[in-house]
């Protein structure tokens, strides 16, 4: 692509500053430069970055840079906390009512994909804090938005209220707040149409909706591909019924979503959350701290740690590392492990996570080929048990017979059976090493070397 | 002679270039207010063409999402022909941004902006990202190409997002074209299949095929994609005859990654600009006409049937400029009636 990452911009200019004893005015101007220029790449509005590179530089440039020790750190340590700063400081919590039933309502433009996300929205109320949704079509205009909506209910067995599409939506909200009520549904979302921020009969339906039952919060819907315009959508839809956070959608895609950082700047407003894919549980909360590091290239491991936590089991985890430990780790575990890292999701999206890993070429079309994955699989599942536990057995023979069996060459199994080999040696090592330090092991080295 | 004044002898007493000019002018009204009056505004700050107003313009720019690259070429290029021009005064610099503009737009005479239609039946592709405006711009269509006397038929491709092909039958229920569908969940190379066949068999003109949206860094949706193009070029040598991929205005940078990436997959022959009737610029589209050399086709101006406009460089840069220009030329007929 004609364009680097916004982090490898920084890491660029980042790494010629880090290797210096001193860092001086005109490094820094540099490094701004870098700064600005990427930040416009990434979407961030042009006033927005005017003012963080002016705040930025201004730190960066006194006393605290000249007179450190290491310069280098210190500005990268600047720049990242003006990013984290700037994206909302410390991450916060949806707001609930004391009076039931709390009021939720989703704004935002036509497409920013506000039905999807009123239902991964009430998915995780009901799992993270055990509410009882009930999800409001209240998009009377877009044709099958209703359907859409109760097809989303349908698939997660969630309530939908909705009356077609010759009611006003604003009759339909206050409804569905009155059914809400009698039924014992604790939290109403409600799905409104996408409007243009500038379409004042629109705004105004809304403004007569949120006149029902002031919503606990109001939430506006962007889609982190969103250019310079991102900030006059926050800021009208704010002013007109006043938002109290923000939804990021499609952040999965490969957008540097420096709306972001614009909406957060001109609202004031929190992010939320973050719509991480299409399935109905890739709702995650916003972390400002991992984005701006993410942003910075220093990779996005705490998001990575949460998700091998919610997916590797603990038990198997200690287990394995006694196998480590023992060297009795075979093909079966092998299995194993496998399985529990593509639960944590697509490879790829993993591999993007690891700290440096955007700095690695090509690293966005250097898909992780899954069917590779699939193929070591198959060679192991061809595996005799007696082979899968003492694979020294394999002789060429055998390795015939499983090549045949899995439909992959020899040379296949061979380079499998070798880097298993490499892998357990490593694995040795590092267990040996963890067990002092007294610290639990996640990952298996080597694996990514598998599948590339 | 002016921009304008050009524009307006080209379709004088064509009331129907007329009355689609004035759809522009009405549809990027918002787009125009933020994007001219501050052209406007820089024009009546600074008397001369110097630096200043060089790096004001440039910021305009890229304000509207035309990104940094495209932006210093352009400017690169406005200094060579405000200098070739001798012009002096900012007041006359509109119409040589508007020329500039066009001539991106445009890029050269033997590029066709219109649909590519042949001989039998003739199949349209629509691709995109989640949220961009494919399935309504395939209802507008429908409704554009039925007004033309021919006959339409749509394939519900989206099996994938809830509610899609219920969206699509309304659509399809409100123009009166048939749709050809399967169960939601279902292979759509498959319904692809399917509705290449009774396109044939039942003679239609036209074929537009719907696709779930997809973003671009997927890459099994992207192969699914390909799949779908193989399928129906399977069935028709050299179909779809149109690979058409509709675009957010209100999207960024990140566009340009969509047209580039959808473009090695699918073959994309040509651009669709949705919802410029907000307040969103959308000219990242510049910055992939510039690079990628892919035309725009159509526009979407608005939510009636028929705010989906065929794209058209002059008009489009009319309606972003129509008050600068209009004062622009009265100040030259009073000049002449001195």
């Amino acid at each position: 692509m004609a364009f680097e990452g916004l982090s490898e911009r920084l890491q660029g200019t980042m790494t010629k500053i880090k290797g210096k004893g001193k860092v001086n005015e005109a490094d820094v101007k540099e490094m701004m430069r870098e700064v600005r220029f990427a930040l416009i790449e990434a979407d961030v509005n042009l006033k927005v970055v005017k003012e963080f590179v002016k705040k930025v530089s201004e730190r960066a440039i006194g006393q605290d840079v000249m007179d450190s020790l290491t310069p280098g750190q210190q500005v990268v340590k600047i720049v990242k906390d003006e990013l984290t700063e700037l994206m909302g400081g410390e991450e916060r919590k949806i707001e609930f009512s004391s009076k039931q039933p709390t009021v939720i309502m989703m704004v935002g433009l036509q497409g920013a994909g506000k039905t999807t996300t009123s239902g991964k929205l009430a998915n995780l109320l009901r799992r993270k804090h055990n509410r009882k949704p009930l999800l409001v079509a209240a998009d009377v205009y877009r044709p099958a938005a209703i359907q859409q909506l109760e097809t989303i209910g349908k698939q997660l067995s969630l309530p939908v209220f909705s009356k077609g599409t010759d009611m006003s939506p604003v009759e339909i909200a206050r409804q569905a707040i009155e059914h809400a009520k009698t039924e014992h549904l604790d939290t109403v979302i409600i799905d409104t149409a996408g409007r243009l921020h500038v379409d004042e009969a629109l705004m105004q339906e809304l403004k007569d909706i949120r006149a029902l039952k002031e919503p606990d919060e109001i939430f506006l819907v962007v889609d982190s591909m969103t250019g310079q315009d991102a900030v006059n959508v926050a800021q009208n839809f704010d002013e007109a019924i006043g938002i109290t956070g923000v939804v990021l959608t499609k952040l999965d895609g490969d957008t540097r979503g420096g709306a972001a950082l614009s909406i957060r700047t001109v609202t004031q407003k929190p992010i939320k959350f973050v719509g991480m894919g299409e399935k109905m549980d890739a709702l995650e909360a916003f972390h400002p701290e991992r984005m701006a590091s993410r942003i910075l290239g220093m990779g996005d491991m705490l998001s990575l740690i949460e998700k091998a936590q919610t997916n590797v089991d603990e038990e198997k985890a200690k287990e394995l590392e006694e196998k480590f430990r023992t060297s009795t780790f075979t093909f079966d575990d092998f299995l194993e492990q496998m399985s529990q890292v593509k639960q944590m999701g697509p490879l790829d999206e993993i591999l993007k996570m690891l700290p440096g890993a955007n700095k690695i070429k090509g690293i966005e079309n250097a898909k992780v080929d899954e069917s590779q994955m699939d193929r070591v699989e198959a060679i192991i599942y061809s595996m005799t048990k007696k082979e899968k536990t003492t694979p020294e057995i394999i002789n060429a023979n055998r390795k015939k017979r499983i090549a045949k069996g899995s439909g992959t060459t020899i040379q296949d199994v061979n380079r499998l059976l070798k880097q298993f080999e490499d892998m357990k040696k490593m694995m040795k090592q590092m267990s040996g090493m963890n067990t002092k330090k007294g610290k639990k092991k996640m990952g298996m080295p080597g694996l990514d070397s598998l599948f590339k | 002679m002016s921009f304008f004044k050009k524009l307006k002898d080209k379709f004088a007493g064509n009331t129907e270039a007329e009355e689609s000019t004035e759809k522009y002018k009405e549809g990027l009204a918002k787009t125009r207010t933020g994007f001219t009056s501050k052209i406007n505004d820089l024009v009546a700050k600074y008397r001369k063409v110097d630096e200043d107003f060089f790096e004001e313009l440039e910021e305009i720019l890229l304000q509207a999402d035309v990104g940094f690259e495209t932006v210093i070429e352009l400017m690169d290029e406005l200094r060579f022909e405000v200098q070739r021009k001798n012009v002096k005064d900012t007041s006359n610099v509109q119409s040589v941004i508007s020329e500039k503009l066009v001539d991106i737009y445009q890029a050269g005479e033997e590029e066709i902006n219109e649909i590519n239609f042949v001989e039998g039946l003739t199949v349209i592709l629509m691709v995109g990202v989640n949220g961009v405006g494919k399935t309504t711009t395939i209802g507008k269509l429908a409704h554009r190409f039925k007004n033309e006397g021919k006959t339409v038929m749509l394939a519900a491709g989206d099996t994938f997002r809830a509610g899609a092909i219920e969206q699509l039958d309304v659509w399809g229920q409100r123009v009166g074209v048939d749709v050809i569908k399967q169960s939601e969940g279902s292979d759509p190379a498959a319904v692809m299949y399917d509705a290449v066949r009774s396109a044939k068999s039942r003679g239609v003109d036209v074929l537009i095929c719907d696709t779930a949206g997809r973003l671009q860094n997927k890459v099994n949706l992207m192969n699914e994609l390909q799949k779908v193009h193989r399928v129906i070029s399977r069935e028709i040598p050299g179909a779809p005859h149109e690979v058409l991929l509709a675009l957010d205005a209100t999207t960024g940078q990140n566009a340009m990654i969509q047209a580039q990436t959808f473009k090695e997959v699918t073959e994309v022959t040509g651009i669709v600009l949705t919802k410029l009737d907000g307040t969103a610029k959308g000219g990242i589209v510049l910055a992939i006409r510039n690079k990628l050399k892919i035309p725009v086709k159509f526009v979407g101006l608005g939510e009636k049937l028929d705010d989906l406009q065929p794209f058209d460089a002059q008009k489009y840069v009319y309606g972003l400029f129509a008050e600068g220009l209009d004062k622009e030329q009265q100040m030259e007929d009073a000049e002449s009636d001195k």
